[in-house]
């Protein structure tokens, strides 16, 4: 028997069942709903390296399961979903870690587990998608699964967060639902086809194309917060620092833009896409997020909604990377999914650690804090860092690649955007660095909890300790086998352009 | 075994039966759960029966007594008859469930007996397959649909009821002033011999205007919905959840079958007549759902707007006629199943916290999480959001609409399911917040939240079982004859 359908089935089981049956259990089961919750991330990571191993050798996972009479759900492992699949199985272990110490004691927590495995499962079907609508199933699940994480904690902003987060969203998910359809009825077909599947669509149907085009990346734009459809982004942060943290490094925003990366590449070909004329303006678009994204963090002064514009900003990267058309951009693009992901998650889950530990949730309140917590803010400066794009973190890898990829697809253009970011990223991490580091700190903390001689509780801080490790390691060890950059190496050469 | 299985008449057993039960609940009180119990149970086994020898044998006819067509009863089920009465059997199953918890004393003794007819006279209108017994059906139903929302008996329940009451005959007259006329111009009430028989000429026009009158009303498409969100709104929740789910898709039905067979070659004006008023019904009931301060009131008008849905598809189905009924049969039973849930999660929030008004929601939802769970379940399909019944629905409807480059009607639809969101999620946001609760809380039964749950659950899951129950709707190719229309 072949089990290799199954794989990408059990990697869904392995976060949905835990999750259904986290539902169902007592507020006090602690041990069990903590056991079931690392059962599952744990199994999920190993299903995802066997994955990983089987694709790297040439193997197809795909399970097929028939949804209309001429329509079938996909699950499929190709390279470029194992690329998102496998951070969001590493991010979803930490973060669940990091959860469990987060939460200790708080209310309402197999709620909150029960959608922070459906979030993941989600997010795993975003990524295993092979076919458009499948990934329209699954991003749709993961706006209904995030949606009470971001209202978890009640509260009047919560509500009013929790509703603009819907307001985006759904009328995301319409747009994306209509451009669905509509690419249907003249291709009759919607699986994601290394090179696109439009190649050999008659001249009279471009304008359609244009408009479906438009749609798509619309409903897409959404999530992965395209100004001016990032509005709700920036309110989310009201949620608990876990899902921040996920919701800016893997599930939401990610998936939003992992779409951008099927639609362009997979569905409408790269090459045909450019000849639609369609590329330029989604480049425009990044670019001008990119730049305001960048702008609008510069006057924050919560730190959760400065990361939040510098999410706005750093995800469009990816975006950007896609719509330069070249194999050098795309990698660059390509890998800033993953390494976005590890310094995102670290300078959340840092500013989580000072929001617990200390009760800081101000820049300005957060002179000095380096001498308080030297490992949390050793993690923070190293996210900084590669957000600002400084060698040897990870950061640094994609803006080398997204700047090479530009010159030799001969748009300078993007040179400038990449080094007005940088500087503009610049100018309010380092800032903030500078007063965690070197300013003296208060007298006392706002609301200072004491850990004996640990400056916070193991749960919360192993878990930014080794995603800023991974972030690092991502940067410098970029040339070995399995690095992200290998393997976006990889995914253009065997998905995206001819060799 | 098999053999002895395949010869029993199923259709008869599904009419008897709950007459049978009906009565033994109105002459012993006492055994009245335990006979609704039994029946429901037995209906939902005798409509597998019955699907069996659809799939052995195709198209089931059965002449009553073995008097034939023009003078007997002729009992016949198709695909979508079965389709139908397995719905209303696994619907009826989950409020049945539901009505052994919610029901006591006077109220329960009232209840059963009602219900069981309902049943009796649902299943009869299914399998009928003549006109004139379709008449009957239409009226019995009426009858015991009108007696059991006013069972409360206070003022807002005997207006509603009163209300219902005269809408429902007036519907059910002009219908059977449509049966008269077809009757005294072609000689007969089977449908099969009409369809061949009616040709255009002002009799069938006129009996065509009353008779879709007629069903329109008891339908309650916009603007002839009036009657609906006081008379859902005012009874007990099962009972609502009996009207919403059930007996607006019996007339509907009944228009249906006289579009697709006696009607098919002559309604091409109508059918326009029949998507814009669809339309105005999605927009103008979801919007008014939206207004609403009552969670009942807000689930009843969803059913106004969902109702518009089932018309969208007789404009789109001159261009693809199989797949646009199939989706129109497939939105009919998705909504049947969450509606349901919908309205005895209502129920249940309306029987914890002692009111239904929505601004004070967050005392109850975030106390009642399987029922919240179900309350969402269902709204994901009636949202039209996948993977639900709803979806697939909706999905291939907007597929029509796009091919024959209506976009007007996928806008339509478009929009109905953001504002579907946006009464849903009205309703939902209250689950998080934390309120303290100011009263006494009543007891809901454990069997009152799972049924909602499990009928909601129903409602996604069809979002993965399309490929066969089309295909099970195609014996018999009951919208096959479309396919001929000029």
């Amino acid at each position: 028997m072949n089990l290799d359908p199954w794989v990408p089935i059990l990697v869904i089981a392995s976060s949905l069942l835990p999750g259904l049956i986290i539902f169902s259990l007592a507020e006090n089961s602690v041990r069990l709903r903590t056991g079931l919750n690392l059962t599952g991330a744990l199994l999920n990571l190993v299903l995802v390296g066997w994955m990983l191993w089987g694709v790297y050798l040439g193997h197809r996972y795909e399970a097929r399961l028939a949804l209309l009479p001429d329509l079938e759900l996909v699950l499929l492992a190709d390279t470029l979903s194992l690329l998102f699949i496998t951070l969001s199985a590493v991010l979803w272990l930490v973060t669940t870690v990091y959860a469990i110490g987060y939460l200790k004691g708080s209310p309402h927590r197999s709620r909150f587990f029960g959608f922070f495995s459906l979030c993941v499962t989600s997010t795993a079907g975003v990524s295993l998608a092979g076919n458009l609508i499948t990934f329209l199933l699954f991003y749709e699940l993961l706006t209904l699964a995030t949606y009470p994480l971001i209202m978890h904690h009640g509260t009047e902003v919560a509500r009013r967060a929790g509703r603009s987060y819907l307001v985006y969203t759904i009328f995301g998910g319409a747009l994306l639902l209509l451009g669905t359809v509509w690419l249907y009825t003249l291709t009759g077909t919607l699986e994601f086809t290394p090179r696109g599947l439009l190649n050999g669509m008659g001249e009279e149907h471009r304008p359609a194309l244009r408009a479906i085009f438009a749609l798509l990346i619309a409903g897409l734009g959404v999530k992965a917060a395209l100004v001016p459809l990032h509005g709700w982004l920036p309110q989310a942060m009201v949620a608990p620092a876990p899902v921040s943290a996920l919701l800016h490094a893997v599930a939401v925003v990610k998936a939003g833009a992992f779409g951008i990366v099927r639609i362009v590449y997979e569905v409408f070909g790269v090459e045909f896409a450019a000849g639609l004329g369609v590329t330029a303006p989604l480049a425009w678009l990044a670019a001008t997020t990119i730049i305001y994204g960048s702008l609008r963090a510069l006057f924050q002064d919560d730190l959760k909604r400065m990361l939040a514009f510098s999410t706005v900003s750093q995800v469009s990267y990816i975006t950007l990377g896609v719509a330069i058309v070249g194999p050098v951009a795309t990698i660059g693009g390509m890998v800033h999914l993953v390494h976005q992901g590890f310094m995102k998650i670290t300078l959340f889950l840092c500013a989580g650690n000072l929001a617990e530990t200390l009760g800081v949730h101000k820049i300005s309140e957060m002179n000095g804090v380096g001498r308080r917590m030297p490992w949390t803010m050793a993690a923070f400066t190293v996210g900084a860092f590669g957000m600002i794009g400084a060698p040897p973190v990870a950061g640094f890898i994609s803006k080398w690649y997204l700047g090479l990829g530009a010159l030799e697809a001969g748009q300078g253009w993007v040179i400038f955007v990449l080094a007005g970011s940088s500087l503009l990223t610049a100018s309010y991490f380092l800032p903030v660095l500078h007063a965690v580091w070197f300013r003296e700190p208060p007298v006392c903390w706002p609301k200072e909890h004491h850990f004996g001689l640990r400056e916070t509780a193991w749960a919360l801080l192993l878990p930014p300790l080794a995603t800023a490790v991974m972030a690092l390691g991502a940067g410098l060890l970029a040339a070995m086998p399995f690095s992200p950059l290998n393997w976006a190496k990889l995914i253009a050469a065997r998905e995206f352009y001819l060799p | 075994m098999v053999g002895v299985f395949g010869d029993i008449p199923w259709a008869v057993v599904l009419i008897l039966l709950p007459l049978t039960g009906g009565m033994i609940c109105f002459l012993w009180p006492g055994m009245a759960k335990l006979a609704g119990a039994v029946t429901a149970i037995a209906v939902s086994l005798s409509v597998a029966g019955l699907g069996c020898q659809l799939l052995a044998h195709g198209v089931y006819h059965h002449a009553v007594g073995g008097w034939g067509a023009p003078l007997g009863i002729d009992l016949t089920a198709d695909g979508l008859s079965l389709l139908m009465l397995a719905t209303t059997a696994l619907v009826g199953l989950g409020i049945t469930v539901y009505s052994l918890a919610y029901f006591h004393g006077e109220d329960m003794v009232r209840f059963w007996p009602l219900w069981l007819f309902l049943l009796a006279a649902l299943n009869a209108l299914f399998l009928a397959a003549d006109i004139f017994n379709l008449y009957v059906t239409l009226e019995l139903i009426g009858l015991a649909a009108v007696a059991l929302a006013a069972m409360p008996g206070g003022r807002d329940a005997l207006s509603g009821a009163m209300r219902y009451l005269l809408t429902t005959l007036l519907g059910s007259l002009a219908y059977l002033f449509g049966v008269a006329l077809l009757y005294h111009g072609f000689g007969s009430a089977d449908i099969a011999i009409l369809a061949v028989r009616v040709e255009s000429s002002a009799v069938v026009w006129a009996a065509l205007g009353l008779m879709g009158a007629g069903l329109l009303l008891k339908t309650a498409l916009f603007p002839l919905h009036f009657w609906l969100p006081p008379a859902h709104a005012s009874a007990p929740a099962p009972v609502s959840a009996l009207l919403s789910a059930l007996v607006v898709k019996a007339s509907f039905y009944i228009l249906l079958r006289l579009w697709l067979t006696i009607f098919n070659s002559l309604a091409g004006e109508v059918d326009e007549l029949f998507g814009l008023l669809g339309a105005a019904a999605i927009i103008w009931g979801s919007i008014q759902a939206l207004r609403q301060p009552r969670l009942k009131l807000l689930v009843a008008y969803s059913t106004v707007a969902q109702i518009g849905y089932l018309f969208i598809a007789f404009p789109l189905a001159a261009g693809a006629a199989a797949s646009v009924w199939g989706a129109t049969a497939y939105l009919a039973i998705s909504h049947a199943l969450a509606k349901a849930a919908m309205f005895l999660a209502a129920g249940n929030l309306l029987h914890f916290g002692g009111h239904d008004r929505i601004i004070d929601m967050d005392r109850v939802v975030q106390r009642l999480p399987l029922t919240a769970g179900a309350f969402a379940l269902a709204g994901v399909s009636i949202m039209g959001l996948p993977p639900s019944g709803g979806f697939i629905g909706k999905w291939l409807l907007l597929e029509a609409a796009v091919i024959q480059g209506r976009w007007d009607l996928a806008a339509v639809m478009i929009l109905g399911g953001l504002l579907a969101a946006a009464y849903v999620f009205k309703v939902l946001g209250y689950a998080f917040t934390a309120a303290s609760v100011s009263h006494e809380p009543q007891f809901v039964s454990a069997r009152m939240e799972w049924s909602a749950l499990l009928l909601a659950s129903g409602a996604i899951l069809l979002g993965f079982l399309a490929p066969s129950v089309l295909s099970l709707v195609d014996i018999g190719s009951p919208f096959g004859i479309m396919e001929v229309r000029p």
